[in-house]
């Protein structure tokens, strides 16, 4: 079976292998996952994709991020400086905590995807109080 | 401050990097990057890619989460400068399981193959791509030059 390699935008480097779907390489967007008390908040890097060609999918505890990513030069272009390629996102995270699926959301700006994970109720932290004997 | 863009260039020692780069950030190279020398920009943030449609050059950097008025344009001669900062969201409440995107101030400077009608520049903001428009200067503008033929 063929496959596809992530790539890291930055370096180059590969990541992982991926399943095919596209034969156009596909970089790991950066991220940063913040634990909030409430929610989980994935915020995610996709320059260059528009906010209809980015599909989010949890199911079974698994998160995964896809940002199409159209062409922006014209064909056959002619490269003075290279120093980063363009192509889709793709990452998936397996989350561990219990969070609630129908309320998951999602804000796009400028470039940064953000997405609200909120937490089940019964995964909320809860004060426990410890009595003194 | 800590200063994410260099520590990313594969330094071993992230903190101890960045605490340099703070007091000695000039040394390295990182506010003026030298240009020119074959492998000299590895690292530097934002990577720029640049390419040629007629008379104009096109360069774009990826700056996810940055606003224009974050960003600052130079060209000078056939010098390209991106400057900017993006600053670094601490919140106590918040417990951090990954932390991959950059922050802190940056500079990017590339070297042009051609010179620029420095007037005449126009950028734009795109879904976190940044695109420059940049003329040639007229000089460098390949002109048609007629062959009078002395044939008869």
């Amino acid at each position: 079976m063929e496959t596809t390699t992530a790539v890291d935008k930055r370096t180059g480097r590969e990541v992982g292998t991926q399943e095919p779907t596209r034969t156009m390489p596909r970089y790991r967007p950066l991220v940063d996952i913040e634990e909030h008390a409430d929610e989980l908040r994935v915020i995610a890097e996709v320059p260059g994709a528009k906010a209809e060609d980015i599909d989010i999918n949890y199911e079974q505890g698994i998160l995964t991020l896809h940002a199409r990513v159209r062409p922006r030069q014209p064909e056959n272009v002619n490269y003075l400086i290279r120093e980063y390629g363009i192509g889709d996102y793709y990452r998936a995270f397996e989350v561990s905590e219990t969070i609630d699926p129908s309320r998951i959301s999602a804000d796009y700006t400028d470039g940064v995807l953000v997405l609200h994970l909120p937490k089940a109720e019964k995964a909320k932290a809860r004060k426990v109080e410890v009595k003194a004997r | 401050m800590t200063n994410r863009w260099l520590v990313r260039r594969s330094y071993p020692f992230g903190q101890l990097r960045s605490e340099l780069d703070r007091t000695f950030g000039d040394l390295y190279g990182w506010s003026r990057a030298p240009v020119g020398r074959a492998g000299a920009r590895r690292g530097t943030y934002p990577a720029v890619n640049v390419w040629e449609e007629d008379d104009v050059l096109r360069a774009e950097a990826e700056v996810p989460g940055l606003k224009m008025e974050q960003l600052e344009i130079l060209v000078q001669g056939d010098e390209l400068t991106l400057k900017g900062e993006r600053e670094m969201e601490n919140r106590e409440e918040v417990t951090y399981h990954r932390r991959e995107r950059g922050f802190g101030s940056f500079s990017s400077v590339v070297r042009l193959p051609v010179e620029i009608d420095v007037d005449n520049v126009e950028a734009r903001l795109e879904d976190g791509v940044l695109t420059v428009t940049l003329p040639k200067a007229p000089s460098a503008r390949p002109r048609k030059i007629e062959v009078k033929t002395s044939n008869h």
